[in-house]
């Protein structure tokens, strides 16, 4: 990339911030020990600079560190909290009660355990992405041996009421896993003090590297057990095998201890950045906001640009802006986003989404240039729209037999 | 996923974008797709009766880059030609010209359907005959 980009992609994955890959140079050829290696000084080394790393992470999210597991990631995570948990307690009963705007990491894994025996419910969203709680509680029965519900969705940012969702899992007793990846790093994430029993996040989403995340697993009050999902050497107390990525997990060490100590003043900057960038793009017309402003990540705007679809507009300013869009043009369903449909909005809305998700690197100069660019491609892209100058007609686009494809 | 010199091209500098007099009698218009499906085509032709040559054609799409340039370019090919003519552009002749990957054919179904449409709403107009239903996909 010789230009200089715009990214405004950062739930996608954040850059890795240098002072992160400082930290895991010397991991690579000075130190290269595997950290299981306990009969010589490069394993110690190893181990050492993993437990440091873990502890950074467990003092980000107010745990003990042995209740964290690193995985390769959220993915693996989801998975080994679901099937794990599912695993580990299936005597008990089969019922997992989930979300339908979660990631498809838990989604596919649900549909999967779901072909195994398990019953699945999946909890619908109000027009703003928050369930309704009364529909949780109505949804547990004594078969119910896990609620998954994610902190943040990635979509959109709306931030589900964890505080209260965890009130009702812990009224009814039924275990609370959530899937994290958007939120750890970003907000103030205390599990512990939430009632959520096992949480899943990853480094790339808080500008540490790839390839690493983490489970939370309770240890005490209640003490969890999850089955292993990958069998090996008996790694991470047996819950998931491998050699550790030890440069991996001290970068991320290093990106749980900058999120802890800069997350505030960068929420505050970001969320700035956000209702600016928002504020511009909402001047044009038929502009609208997806999901709950209230409860919403402070780096991320999500906003529907009505008679003009997404994939489309991206291609107006993608030579200089990064970001995603809900028009799923590009895959072979043809369909738009599930998390925007699941919210009610019709599948022509969804077409003409774009995301926005600012991060640490973002400057109010990206966000001016973003708002000039995006707008023009806008006006532009409603000049080629017909259903736009049916709508300036007053033509009632609701009214017309569209022909199917 | 990259888009093809030519479909870039045609999204840059899209050829005959706009509207036509629907109210002429040599005007037909043809509208395809759907906005819940991410795609609605508009496109125009003008007519000139002695002939049956296709004098003038405007395009109007909702979608993404290829559904744009498979309209632009459908635009392009019927001027100038007789309307019987044009009702024989085929999809894969759009596909081949642009390079659309598999995922993108259904831009040029679209565009081979709006050209139909519009010519089938033009001999509606002029009591011409009509061949039979377009083709649904």
């Amino acid at each position: 990339m010789s230009k200089r980009m715009i990214y405004l992609d950062n739930n996608a994955t954040t850059p890795c911030d240098p002072r992160v890959v400082e930290a895991m140079l010397p991991y690579f050829y000075e130190n290269p020990g595997n950290a299981a290696s306990r009969s010589h000084p490069f394993g110690w080394v190893a181990e050492e600079a993993v437990d440091y790393a873990r502890e950074q992470i467990a003092q980000l999210i107010h745990v003990d560190p042995k209740e964290v597991i690193f995985t390769s990631g959220a993915t693996e995570a989801d998975n080994l909290a679901i099937k794990g948990v599912y695993e580990m307690y299936k005597r008990k009963g089969n019922h997992i009660i989930t979300v339908r705007t979660e990631h498809k990491a838990v989604l596919d894994t649900c549909d999967h355990l779901e072909k195994l025996g398990a019953e699945i419910t999946y909890l619908d969203v109000q027009n703003d992405g928050l369930i309704k709680l009364s529909d949780l509680e109505a949804a547990i029965k004594p078969t119910t041996i896990l609620v998954s519900i994610m902190w943040a969705n990635n979509e959109t940012g709306v931030i589900q009421p964890m505080k209260e969702i965890g009130e009702i899992c812990q009224k009814k007793g039924v275990l609370l896993f959530s899937d994290a990846t958007q939120a750890v790093g970003k907000i103030p994430i205390d599990p512990k003090a939430t009632g959520v029993h096992l949480m899943a996040f990853t480094s790339h989403k808080m500008y540490g590297p790839k390839g690493v995340g983490a489970l939370y697993v309770s240890r005490k009050n209640p003490r969890v057990k999850v089955t292993a999902q990958i069998d090996g050497g008996g790694h991470e107390r047996g819950m998931r095998s491998g050699t550790l990525n030890v440069p991996g997990i001290v970068g991320f060490g290093k990106a749980a201890e900058l999120a802890r100590l800069e997350m505030a003043q960068d929420a505050e900057r970001l969320s700035k950045l956000r209702d600016r960038l928002q504020e511009g793009l909402m001047a044009l017309e038929e502009t609208v906001v997806n999901g709950n402003e209230a409860h919403r990540m402070p780096h991320v705007a999500n906003i529907s640009f009505k008679h003009v679809e997404g994939e489309g507009l991206m291609m107006t300013f993608n030579q200089t802006i990064a970001l995603s869009s809900g028009s799923a043009c590009t895959s072979a369903s043809l369909e738009p986003s599930y998390v925007l449909v699941s919210m009610g909005l019709g599948d022509d809305l969804a077409h003409s989404s774009l995301r926005m998700s600012l991060g640490r690197f973002s400057t109010p100069e990206d966000v001016e240039e973003a708002i000039t660019l995006i707008s023009n491609g806008v006006i532009h892209m409603r000049e080629l729209s017909p259903i736009w100058e049916m709508y300036k007609e007053g033509i009632d686009l609701s009214k017309i037999e569209w022909s199917e494809h | 996923m990259a888009y093809s010199d030519k479909v870039l091209e045609h999204f840059k500098n899209p050829r005959n974008v706009g509207t036509l007099d629907k109210s002429k009698k040599n005007v037909g218009t043809g509208l395809v797709g759907a906005p819940e499906c991410g795609d609605v085509m508009r496109l125009q032709i003008e007519v000139d009766d002695a002939t049956g040559v296709i004098t003038d054609a405007k395009f109007k799409t909702f979608g993404c880059g290829s559904a744009i340039a498979s309209s632009s370019l459908a635009t392009e090919w019927i001027i100038g030609k007789n309307v019987d003519e044009a009702a024989t552009i085929d999809n894969m002749e759009i596909v081949e010209e642009l390079a659309l990957p598999p995922v993108k054919i259904h831009c040029s179904v679209l565009a081979e359907d709006a050209i139909k449409g519009a010519i089938r709403d033009y001999r509606i107009k002029n009591g011409l005959p009509v061949e039979e239903e377009v083709k649904a996909h």
